[in-house]
């Protein structure tokens, strides 16, 4: 493996400095001369026409300037789904609509002086609903007679696939490789259990916010807390009608987005607003607002059924995926395609078969979210290792390995599909699973434990382990396209700018040190500056765990093109051919006659020099063969069996990068992402009531992890070098958000042999699940 | 009915005005313009707008303004300067504990209002420090390293 300067150091987060002393860098620490503030009407029904708004008394009120509903706003149809053109979400939603699926659907919006006056214009806003019967459970929703969520004429795909909503029905793929009902007759043991996972909020600390407001040119800009600004661009100028060239997105810091942001939620509103009024308006959602009225994990209920032989092979594998999509389509097909496209290739088999439905209820609608779908799949198929692994009698860890892919291989999936749909045929070409299940059962001391756990002390405590593996393909083939621009300063510094969407992730300096390592200069020299759509080349935007590998290669790209250029003025300058020169600690060395030229007497003579002209480049890459990031998780419970409570005591993961460019911001990843399962696993839900309101929208009631409840938690970067990415990296945002759920669940049934097909894991599923065993002892006997 | 207060914030004394039922979060952002203090839920379950009255972490969304008359404020805007950034905020940057960064001025405050009264806490005790503040970027783990490293710092150990 090569020896690198810059890349793989851990060196400081570009931006840290300034957010650790609290610097003015997010999208609400502006503030604008006559800025006004914009508040939303949210929908108190399930399901509902909306037969009249009457707005006239909140028009009159003192201080407010705008109030927007379906009669005064174009009727666009869209999506929200911040994802490439065309996108692949169903165009089912308008800014406002004479109908609302979902308590929490938008009704009216208000811009007013201040946000006492907005919220009290809302309450001056005289709606007549007439409600209509709601459909919340997905496994209703295609039912004869079931209420149709989206009766409107006008809503469509625009790319061609199914769609059927008037049986609510969103998306549906099904394919089969090799032969399942084959594979099923080879099998010594089959496997069957049926599985549900559920609504799950980002809780970013930093709610949705947005401020829009007029250039002196007259064009509107759009300052956002957004992982997709180009597609915010493109999205907001659809809805209002204008030309792209109109609008200009800027990208503050953002505090967190995990998909949540990958959403066009509440900018075209803003917008409108500001174009009406000709002011600025900000527009920042409550946090009560992200819980009853943002996007969410699409819920699913999951099918699985798989067959395997004495020896160890697995012959088959079938997922059924119903995914619950709520009252829109935003993502709906992707994260369902990703049950397979992303989560199936992880496995040895050659029979596979998955059918998948999403249905549209009158629940919160739902979005990206770190994982996209493989974090639900990645539940079924982790339990399911086990209880294959349990059949045959074969410890997991060896289980797991045997049938995992390895390096060089391929999986008939890759072909099958992508998360979009068409899929490309590619082998694995880096992998270091084996490595990562090795070593994380030895630093998880998985054999000692698996021994010590055999014997349960008396008390009501027991202890268990768990493990699974995991895998997460980065970027969607040939859709995926990143760029970047960097010129050279006089001093030899460089400017890079880049359209990719730092959202808090250390983006910036991972790609400032691929660009750094590239010239060979040290970071402090790379002043970068991130998405700004009139600025910065256009980037897909943060999703798809694609930054550091494609964004990172448009960057590795740029810099090569510079550095052409510096060695063509250096050749010039020394008098030698450009051949026998290299570039070395922020100068020009000529291997022959030892000669050197700093990169500061470079660009002087570039820009004043002779044949002057600017040392610049632009480059962009797109995705050809998306690179698979692997991990291996261990986890150990304990099990209160008179209470149900289920704690983790230590988590290990074993994750395969590739060339972790910055290894401390990789562990980060690793952590956040792993706490944020293990969160989701044991204590976040939402619960609903049956009119389909949220019940417990804020922190206190859906309880997402403090400091003192997290576990031990470790991570092992296990390199591997993947040659289609920069400097070997592959990516790391997402696999680790995939394993609190199977290695969990798993655990708990090696505690006290329960198996929990259901999440989360609260400790009142535990002691129904208790309960249910002894009974069917009892009966047994 | 408006209402004169009085306090210092970050070495400087304020007269305001303000109503009665003004949050100090709100005075802190909009009137005196120190944006570091953050608004991530405005009911005091996530710790985003903690700032420092009288040496104690308080959720500045859940305090009225002029509870604030005549007590000593300190946001993260007063703790360091920009030449000489406070060892807290140096070991959050060192440590990796800063991802998106919008749980940090209060997740720092809370960690000072811990170390300037018990520069040796154990893990336990940091971990009960920062419960109220909430992270959803690090899992927390680099953050209890980072406060682990400042208090050793500012122990005098280790430089
Ligand atoms: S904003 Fe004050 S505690 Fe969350
Ligand atoms: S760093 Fe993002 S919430 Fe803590």
């Amino acid at each position: 493996m090569r020896k690198f300067k810059v890349v793989g150091k851990s060196v400081p987060k570009v931006d840290a400095l300034a957010l650790a002393q609290g610097k003015p860098l997010f999208t609400d620490d502006i503030e604008l001369r006559g800025m006004l503030h914009a508040k939303i009407l949210w929908s108190p029904h399930a399901h509902a026409r909306i037969k009249n708004i009457d707005t006239s008394k909140a028009e009159a009120l003192p201080g407010v300037h705008a109030v927007l509903c379906y009669k005064n706003v174009p009727r666009v149809i869209h999506t929200t789904a911040g994802q490439g053109w065309p996108e692949p979400s169903p165009y089912d939603i308008v800014m406002f609509d004479n109908k609302v699926r979902y308590v929490g659907d938008r009704v009216a919006a208000v811009a007013a002086e201040t946000e006492e006056i907005a919220e009290r214009a809302l309450e001056l806003i005289k709606v007549e609903y007439e409600p209509l019967p709601a459909v919340f459970d997905p496994e209703r929703a295609m039912d004869k007679g079931a209420p149709v969520i989206h009766d409107e004429p006008d809503c469509k795909y625009i790319i061609p696939v199914f769609y059927d909503p008037k049986h609510n029905h969103c998306a549906h793929i099904d394919l089969e490789v090799g032969d399942f009902e084959q594979g099923i007759k080879e099998a010594d043991f089959v496997v069957e259990c049926k599985f549900k996972t559920h609504h799950e909020q980002h809780c970013s600390l930093e709610p949705h916010t947005c401020i829009c407001y007029f250039d002196p040119a007259g064009r509107l800009i759009i300052r956002t807390s957004n992982q997709v600004p180009f597609h915010v661009r493109r999205i907001v100028a659809q809805c209002l009608q204008v030309p792209e060239r109109m609008i200009r997105v800027i990208k503050p810091r953002i505090g967190g987005g995990f998909g949540g942001k990958q959403e066009v939620l509440i900018e075209e509103v803003c917008a409108m607003l500001a174009m009406l009024t000709k002011r600025p308006v900000r527009l920042a959602y409550t946090r009560e607002e992200e819980f009853v009225s943002a996007r969410v994990r699409h819920p699913m209920v999951m099918w699985a059924k798989t067959g395997v032989k004495k020896d160890g092979t697995i012959t088959a594998i079938q997922l059924k995926v119903l995914s619950n999509a709520g009252a829109y389509g935003a993502h709906a097909m992707t994260v369902m395609n990703n049950t397979c496209a992303k989560a199936l290739p992880l496995f040895r088999c050659k029979n596979i078969k998955w059918v998948a439905d999403a249905v549209y209820t009158n629940l919160l609608p739902g979005g990206a979210y770190r994982g996209y779908g493989v974090t639900q799949a990645a539940f079924p198929m982790g339990v399911m290792m086990d209880e294959m692994a349990e059949a045959i009698g074969m410890d997991p860890v060896d289980f797991w390995k045997l049938n995992t892919i390895k390096e060089g291989e391929t999986s008939p999936i890759f072909k099958a599909l992508s998360e979009t749909g068409r899929g490309v045929e590619m082998i694995v070409e880096s992998c270091s699973l084996p490595e990562c299940i090795d070593k994380g059962a030895e630093v998880f001391g998985w054999r000692e434990k698996r021994e010590r756990y055999k014997k349960q002390s008396k008390g009501p405590i027991k202890h268990g382990i768990g493990m699974c593996c995991l895998v997460q393909g980065g970027t969607v083939p040939l859709i995926d396209m990143a760029s970047a621009y960097a010129k050279m300063n006089d001093d030899g510094s460089f400017n890079l700018l880049i359209g990719a969407t730092d959202l808090g992730t250390g983006a910036d300096t991972v790609l400032s040190q691929i660009f750094a390592e590239t010239l060979d200069i040290p970071v402090e020299d790379v002043i970068v500056y991130p998405s700004d759509t009139d600025l910065t080349p256009f980037d897909k935007g943060a999703y798809a765990s694609g930054t550091t590998y494609l964004s990172g290669m448009a960057v590795l790209r740029t810099a090569e093109k510079i550095r052409e250029q510096i060695l063509g003025v250096a050749a010039d300058i020394l008098g030698e051919p450009k051949e026998g020169l290299r570039i070395e600690n922020k100068g020009v060395v000529s291997g022959k006659s030892g000669k050197r030229v700093e990169f500061s007497q470079i660009i002087k003579r570039a820009l004043y020099g002779k044949d002057q002209f600017q040392i610049g480049a632009t480059a962009s890459e797109f995705s050809r063969l998306p690179p698979q990031s692997f991990a291996a998780h261990f986890a150990e419970v304990a099990v209160d069996t008179e209470t149900g409570q289920v704690k983790v005591l230590s988590y290990v993961a074993a994750v395969d990068c590739g060339t972790a460019v910055n290894p401390k911001l990789a562990e980060g990843q690793a952590e956040g992402a792993i706490l944020n399962g293990i969160s989701y696993a044991l204590t976040e839900e939402f619960i609903f009531d049956d009119r389909g309101r949220v019940l417990n929208p804020s922190f206190t009631d859906y309880k997402i992890f403090s400091a003192p409840d997290i576990p031990k938690i470790t991570t092992i970067l296990v390199p591997s070098y993947e040659p289609t990415g920069p400097y070997g990296a592959k990516t790391v945002g997402e696999v680790n958000i995939n394993g609190p759920l199977p290695a969990i669940s798993n655990a708990i049934y090696n505690a006290v042999g329960i198996r929990l097909y259901e999440t989360p894991f609260t400790p009142e599923r535990v002691l129904n699940a208790l309960k249910e065993k002894r009974k069917s002892k009892i009966k047994q006997r | 009915m408006k209402k004169e207060i009085e306090f210092t914030i970050n070495g400087e004394r304020r007269k305001l005005i303000v109503k009665p039922n003004e949050l100090l979060l709100n005075v802190i952002r909009e009137d005196l313009g120190l944006t570091g203090t953050k608004y991530g839920c405005g009911t005091g379950e996530c710790g985003a707008c903690t700032v420092l009255v009288d040496g104690e972490p308080v959720v500045s969304c859940l305090t009225l303004a002029v509870a604030a008359d005549k007590k000593t404020i300190t946001t993260i805007e007063g703790i360091g300067t920009s030449e000489n950034p406070y060892p807290l905020q140096l070991a959050f940057v060192e440590t990796g504990a800063v991802q998106c960064g919008f749980c940090t001025p209060g997740m720092i405050l809370s960690a000072k209002a811990l170390l300037d009264k018990n520069p040796n806490p154990t893990e336990n005790e940091i971990k009960q420090a920062i419960a109220g503040n909430l992270c959803r970027c690090t899992g927390y783990v680099k953050i209890i390293e980072a406060i682990k490293l400042a208090a050793e710092r500012m122990r005098g150990r280790k430089r």
